[in-house]
């Protein structure tokens, strides 16, 4: 082999992976110019907080679960409440469950334009971190926090707070907005709504690698909706199934290398949750803006490489402002700000698409509402797989380049899940090793 | 508002990870600083502390460093003339953490002038609320030290 860094045996090794929630630690093996493993390792065990809830009163499932992700507080508040809700027997709809989306809203703003603007944009321009992007691209960095401080604006209104909010509750929320307040946040919206557009435009732009892979996409699915808080759960290979169903499709295994569990569809393998899962079964129910934009200005009808997940979270980052405005406008303030619900002693489950995927909440309660156990499956643990099979296929068709570049470009490949590492454990150190 | 303008501590960290909530724990041991200082309590995403920082003509930050020093060390840096060292609280629950929300709000023009942090070398981050013995001891000398110097200027 030539002297650039394709020698036959070698190990990649990344000491850190920066730009990702936590620490993990990556290892690729490459033997007689083959790629021979791939594993993402987790070091912590994870269920701190499935034993924290035994115990615990039905109601404040909710606010306990908020605390495993500060990124993503909603989707474990709204699957914990939904849970809860259907223990006890209980339906939130109407003007209750829009406020829902649009919490929801708030989240994947905040979320994508973090994950677009300051983690995975600077992999695209070519810098090392948002600080040398920032020097240069002073007016991408400002939209992007822009953009981010309107999702934390939709979180406060209605969550009470940005961070961690304390407002949502089982039934509802223990204050609802005035249609005032709502209406407020119109104009940031709109305006939040042109620079989604901009942002696509910027992303068109970018160089991606070739790499498109074929997966099993998992997302839920709703008749009439882009579905996000409920539905069933759908792949493009024939799986429709309820959300109760899930533990008997769906395995979570122990793997040696890592304390984190990995998810596995039964007899089938790694599938993938999160931002591209969602875009290609669910397209046809993005907003109209949204739809016309990404055929326009891309990333088109269906996406298939990874590397173009940014484009996908521009797309939804635009959906969720369009759909923003929909709920204000038709927002009249109910007469009680949540339902009632009386314990019994019940399973209750819930699933809402996490920014990240879907997160899937499981839980039994008493006839007091002690809960009695609970299982909660995060999306980063349940794309991980899926991440490793893309490093295992990326390391192959790139072994021509020099161990520098191929560990960059392998983190790049890691960023375009936006892993949340501190829902699936907490830290995750990245290392990638090669030794020539 | 007073001859120091407006001034805020800001104390970074998450509470349900041993050490990693020093910041916070000294954002709560500030009693007695005048009425016109704003305390702010964040879980140390970047994006937030430099919307937080922003207002400000003086910021003071708390937050438990991981550098490999002895447990409860406190560091003291003027970042309003040197850069922290980004690698130094790399270990923080974010990322996106403290060092580039500095570095980023310096790149936009956004950093208060005047910004002072205060690095607690932590010892141990796994789950649970409580802090190590030597943390307790770096909160209380770096809360003393925020409340003398707040008081002096002010």
């Amino acid at each position: 082999m030539s002297k650039n860094g394709t020698t036959q045996n070698r190990t990649l090794r990344v000491g850190l992976l920066a730009r990702v929630e936590g620490e993990g630690a990556l290892h690729v093996r490459v033997k007689n110019n083959r790629v021979v493993d791939a594993k993402l390792k987790i070091f912590e065990p994870p269920r701190f907080f499935e034993a924290l809830l035994r115990g615990r009163n039905y109601l404040e499932a909710p606010d306990i679960t908020a605390r495993i992700c500060g990124i993503c507080p909603i989707a474990y508040q709204l699957g914990a409440s939904h849970a809860m809700e259907e223990a006890c027997g209980v339906r939130v709809d109407g003007v209750l469950r829009d406020l829902r989306q649009l919490i929801y809203c708030g989240e994947w703003i905040e979320s994508h334009a973090l994950h677009i603007f300051m983690l995975h944009l600077p992999d695209f321009l070519g810098y090392d971190d948002a600080i040398g992007m920032a020097a240069e691209h002073k007016d991408a960095v400002a939209m992007g926090l822009r953009l981010k401080k309107i999702g934390n604006m939709l979180m406060s209104v209605l969550g009470g707070r940005e961070v961690h909010p304390i407002n949502v509750r089982v039934g509802g929320f223990y204050r609802v907005p005035t249609a005032t307040e709502l209406a407020e946040l119109k104009p940031e919206l709109e305006w939040a709504r042109s620079a989604s557009i901009e942002t696509l435009e910027l992303l068109k732009t970018l160089t991606y690698p070739d790499f498109e892979q074929e997966y099993e996409y998992v997302a839920l699915s709703h008749p009439d909706e882009y579905a996000v808080l409920d539905g069933r759960l759908r792949s493009n290979r024939g799986l429709d199934i309820p959300i109760y169903e899930f533990k008997s499709h769906f395995v979570e295994e122990h793997v040696k290398h890592s304390t984190s569990l990995h998810a596995v569809l039964r007899d089938r393998g790694a599938y993938m949750v999160g931002p591209l899962a969602r875009y290609n079964l669910s397209f046809d129910q993005l907003t109209d803006g949204a739809r016309e934009a990404a055929i326009e200005i891309g990333p088109g009808r269906e996406c298939n490489n990874p590397f173009r997940s940014i484009q996908v979270r521009a797309v939804e980052l635009l959906h969720a402002c369009d759909l923003g405005l929909q709920l204000i406008d038709r927002y009249k303030e109910p007469t009680h700000p949540f339902v009632e619900t009386t314990p019994r002693p019940a399973v209750g489950f819930g699933c809402t698409e996490a920014p990240r995927g879907i997160c899937w909440h499981r839980y039994r309660i008493d006839y007091d509402g002690t809960i009695r156990d609970a299982t909660i499956v995060p999306p980063t643990s349940q794309n991980q797989k899926s991440i490793e099979a893309d490093l295992r296929e990326f390391v192959t068709q790139h072994l021509h380049l020099n161990t520098e570049d191929l560990t960059w470009k392998c983190e790049q490949a890691i960023r375009n899940y936006d892993p949340c590492i501190s829902c699936s454990c907490h830290f995750l150190r990245l290392d990638l090793e090669r030794d020539e | 508002m007073n001859d120091a303008g407006r001034v805020a501590v800001i104390g970074i960290g998450n509470e349900y990870r041993g050490d990693d909530s020093a910041g916070i724990a000294v954002a709560r041991r500030l009693a007695g600083l005048p009425d016109s200082i704003t305390v702010i309590e964040l879980p140390g995403e970047g994006t937030e502390i430099i919307d937080a920082m922003a207002p400000f003509d003086r910021v003071i930050l708390a937050d438990a460093s991981r550098s490999g020093g002895v447990p409860g060390t406190v560091r003291e840096f003027d970042v309003s003339r040197v850069s922290l060292p980004v690698r130094f609280f790399n270990y923080s629950t974010h990322a996106f953490g403290l060092a580039e929300a500095l570095e980023v709000a310096r790149a936009l023009g956004t950093l208060p002038p005047e910004v002072t942090v205060f690095a607690i070398e932590g010892q141990r981050f796994d789950a649970g609320d409580e802090l190590s013995l030597p943390v307790v001891k770096g909160v209380q000398e770096v809360a003393t030290r925020i409340i003398e110097t707040l008081r002096e200027d002010t």
